[in-house]
């Protein structure tokens, strides 16, 4: 990924050798070069100079909050409405009103309060393995303790906000009760400890140490486009399962975005998210991550485009965050490490 | 003169104030900050989630903390005793450089042992490619896909921490008494028996020592099972902090973690005390006078290998053919330059600090300075994770104290301490003095005080006994010091992780977040960096070991 590097340097070359008339500083826990390209070409467009800084959701959360009135961020970018629900909660947010994001950003995908914008949506759908399960003995989240799954399901740790988030929806579908008893017989059906991060699930899958994984679905694009030959033939042998298609839909999420509470450059900040949902932006992450765009309309990446249609939970992303600590505890409870 | 009536005068009771003892007093403060930090908010702590804590995952965190522990003190001793036996009871060919070979593996962090055999045994790795090829067993395959597991991260772990073992066995065994054994050839045992009978007792306080310093070192450990996911006190730690935002939850959780370690301080101080009582040194044993020739020399060397291979060869061998074909180097150089300029410049503010402490020690000696090294020894002990937090929450309320004053002068708050390269210095320093005095308390002692007296008999000042005597006998004591330091705080892990500055990245945290990322192939890059770095003390250590 040189060439990223290349363009990160360029981003802050330009901002600290050429006086651009204003600037935007963004935080953001996606990696590099998921961003910085599009943060350069929002600098040719507009001129408004930006200055990127990466690191860990939670770290760079704690670094806002610390810095307080000080903070230089004007944007908080990360992934999974429950971190971005997490960057509310902290304060570290403001709500912005404005018809453009309001209009073109789904409903569902902002916060009630319009602190932060989904820019991006990832399904989490059940993989399963083509030559061991038929797509036709799966239907929904909840079927996934059924006893004929019994030691045959891999899922990541509960540590991760993937998993927190999926819960949290749950509980907002079924209630807490429910989601605990859920919870621990999807535990009893796990063939293996929860280890190692979504792609790893998939990887099991495929070998053979279980049936069927959940994951989100750019790590499958990330696969089928792979380099490495492996890695597709791995692909190969898994299928996707859209989850709840009769009742409430697969559990999406999102990317997003935030203005900081203390910004000293909210116009720009709010410029920049404007060109962040642009068409060319949009259509930009679905396809060099292959992600699904929040605005309607635009074009899908071809591999994501082959796992086809689905219904998405419709759940305001909000709750996600809301119930995050009580997803977390249920999780606990159920012993999923 | 001057030196000896000073030090009748301050033995045994308070001193005039005095800049080194001041200086001593301060640094043990230091140590003791995170300490008191920490454990004040048992009493005055009101956690959100401790109940939550208390009810699903203490039991769990203390359980995995447990089952590792013993399962790595029975690693250490299983790698470490046949082989410190071996070596020091045997002749045969590659005895010399399997004895030093056999320290290797103390370069290696046990996380990057873990990212390491990871990528190894992954699905698509080409081991377990070959093994689908010659249909192989699942049930093998399976074991080795669950390495990111607790007797995953034992086996790793015992890997890196059996030359604790391995060293201090070998110590007793050579220094063993002769008379013992023989009486008991004469009595007409065999070697076996004598071996379990009489070498093991008799150095079984070493071998206990090395195997506490295992376990208190796989209770600080964070990046192993952080990786692999086995839920300890230290992941708890952290995920309190971080997950459930609850300070106080992870200054209780950090509370009990350290009355664990404190038990271990005491019972490992108890068994290396008992260690004298055993020694008998007026004759010693040519020990190695067994000589060992074909089959049973394989044998030896074969058991010698088995971890000179597993935590050292292959693991280097993959690393640097990862490094080399696959890794994608991304500002490794700048990554290097800003760990080995913090490294060194926090390895020398260490070693300061020692060097004043063992000078104030040594110039005015008292039980209450010499109880104050005692306590400043405690701060290796603490785990990382533990001093980190013990070091954010009182700087993270002075930034606020500052901030307060400051701000009726229009000055905007800011992360006066917390977010600095201060705060992560002060947390090595914390975590480190204690090795730094150690060596140069080693140093220090073998300076006899009446080598001191004569130089200043013979005109020289206080200056110039340090500058002419000390230094030149010094300089391999505080050479060693600095460079093991600098080793440990390149390699250390969780309390970079935690108080780093913002945009500040270490070669470890990279390695760290690279695995987290499934990266484990463009984490050989910096892994391979740390290793190497880590391979200098090794090297020098043993060649001064060899040289004395």
């Amino acid at each position: 990924m040189p060439f990223f590097s290349w363009v990160t340097a360029l981003v802050i070359t330009c901002v600290s050798g050429q006086a651009f008339g204003s600037e935007v500083n963004v935080y953001s826990s996606r990696k590099d070069a998921l961003i910085a390209p599009l943060l350069v070409r929002f600098s040719q467009e507009t001129g408004i100079g930006v200055n990127l800084i990466t690191g860990k959701a939670d770290t760079l959360l704690s670094r806002i909050k610390a810095e307080g009135k000080a903070t230089p961020a004007d944007i908080f970018i990360t992934v999974d409405a429950g971190r971005l629900h997490r960057a509310k909660e902290a304060g570290a947010l403001q709500s912005i009103d404005n018809s453009i994001l309001n209009s073109k950003i789904p409903s569902h995908l902002r916060d009630v309060d319009s602190q932060w914008f989904g820019l991006t949506v990832r399904a989490r759908p059940i993989f399963y393995a083509k030559d061991r399960v038929s797509p036709s003995d799966l239907s929904t989240y909840e079927a996934l303790t059924e006893t004929k799954w019994r030691k045959r399901i891999c899922i990541r740790s509960s540590a991760s906000i993937y998993n927190q988030s999926l819960v949290a929806s749950m509980i907002e579908a079924n209630g807490e009760k429910r989601t605990l008893g859920w919870a621990k017989g999807l535990v009893e059906n796990l063939a293996r400890k929860p280890t190692g991060g979504d792609t790893d699930q998939l990887r099991a899958t495929a070998a053979g140490q279980c049936d069927l994984a959940i994951a989100n679905t750019y790590y499958f694009g990330r696969l089928i486009d792979s380099p490495k030959e492996e890695d597709r033939i791995l692909a190969s042998k898994l299928g996707v399962f859209w989850p709840n298609q009769a009742d409430r839909g697969a559990h999406v999420n999102v990317s997003g975005v935030g203005v900081t509470r203390h910004s000293k450059n909210v116009n720009e900040a709010i410029k920049l998210i404007q060109f962040m949902i642009s068409k060319e932006a949009q259509a930009y992450y679905a396809e060099i991550n292959h992600e699904y765009p929040v605005v309607e309309g635009t074009p899908l990446s071809i591999t994501i485009g082959g796992l086809g249609d689905f219904k998405s939970d419709l759940l305001n992303l909000s709750a996600l965050g809301v119930n995050n600590t009580d997803a977390v505890k249920l999780m606990d409870r159920a012993g999923w490490q | 003169m001057a030196v000896i009536s000073e030090k009748y005068h301050t033995a045994g009771r308070f001193p005039r104030f005095n800049g080194l003892l001041f200086t001593s007093f301060i640094a043990a403060l230091c140590v003791a900050l995170p300490i008191i930090v920490v454990c004040s908010f048992v009493i005055f702590g009101n956690s959100d989630s401790w109940d939550h804590l208390l009810d699903t995952l203490l039991g769990r965190y203390a359980f995995n903390s447990l089952v590792l522990s013993i399962l790595v003190a029975i690693g250490v001793m299983a790698l470490g005793i046949p082989t410190a036996w071996i070596i020091s009871f045997y002749r045969f060919k590659g005895r010399n450089l399997l004895s030093w070979l056999l320290l290797l593996p103390m370069a290696y962090p046990a996380y990057i042992l873990a990212y390491t055999y990871t990528g190894v045994l992954e699905y698509s790795s080409p081991l377990l490619t070959w093994m689908r090829d010659i249909d192989a067993p699942n049930w093998s395959m399976a074991a080795f896909l669950n390495i990111r597991s607790l007797p995953g991260a034992a086996v790793m772990l015992s890997l890196v921490l059996y030359p604790y073992v391995y060293l201090l066995a070998r110590a007793a065994f050579m220094d063993q008494s002769a008379n013992l054994m023989e009486a008991a050839y004469t009595l007409g045992q065999n070697r076996w028996r004598v071996l379990f009978r009489i070498v093991i007792p008799m150095a079984r306080p070493a071998i206990a020592a090395g195997t506490l310093l295992a376990v208190m070192e796989t209770l600080a450990d964070f990046g192993t099972v952080q990786f692999f996911g086995v839920q300890t006190f230290t992941t708890g730690i952290v995920r309190t902090y971080y997950g459930f935002g609850d300070t106080v939850g992870a200054a209780q959780l950090s509370t009990l973690l350290l009355t664990c370690v404190f038990f271990l301080v005491v019972f490992e101080k108890t068994s290396r005390n008992t260690v004298q009582y055993y020694s008998d040194r007026l004759r010693k044993l040519n020990h190695a006078s067994v000589i060992l020739l074909g089959s049973r020399c394989k044998i030896a060397q074969a058991i010698c290998m088995i971890p000179i291979f597993f935590g050292f060869l292959l693991p280097t061998t993959i690393l640097a053919y990862w490094a080399i074909f696959f890794a994608e180097l991304q500002s490794m150089w700048s990554l290097a330059v800003s760990s080995f300029m913090l490294a060194g410049l926090s390895s020398l503010l260490v070693v300061s600090v020692a060097l004043t402490i063992c000078y104030a020690n040594r110039l005015y000696p008292s039980n209450w300075a010499s109880s104050l090294l005692t306590f400043i020894g405690l701060g290796y002990a603490l785990p990382g994770v533990v001093v980190a937090i013990g070091v954010l929450i009182p700087f993270g309320f002075l930034d606020n104290f500052i901030g307060g004053i400051l701000e009726p002068f229009g000055i905007p708050p800011s992360l006066w301490l917390s977010g600095t390269l201060g705060a992560l210095m002060f947390a090595y320093l914390v975590r480190f003095l204690a090795i730094a005095t150690g060596n140069l308390n080693s140093g220090l002692s073998r300076v006899s005080l009446s080598i001191d007296h004569s130089g200043r008999l013979l005109g020289l000042s206080q200056f110039g006994v340090v500058s002419r005597i000390h230094v030149p006998l010094m300089k391999g004591s505080v050479f060693t010091a600095v460079l093991v330091c600098f080793v440990d705080i390149v390699k250390e892990l969780p309390a970079t992780l935690i108080l780093r500055p913002f945009d500040f990245n270490t070669l470890a945290v990279k390695a760290f977040e690279l695995a987290e990322d499934e990266r484990l192939i463009d984490a050989s890059v910096p892994s391979l960096l740390i290793v190497i770095v880590s391979l200098l003390p090794v090297i020098w250590l043993n060649r001064s070991v060899a040289g004395s």
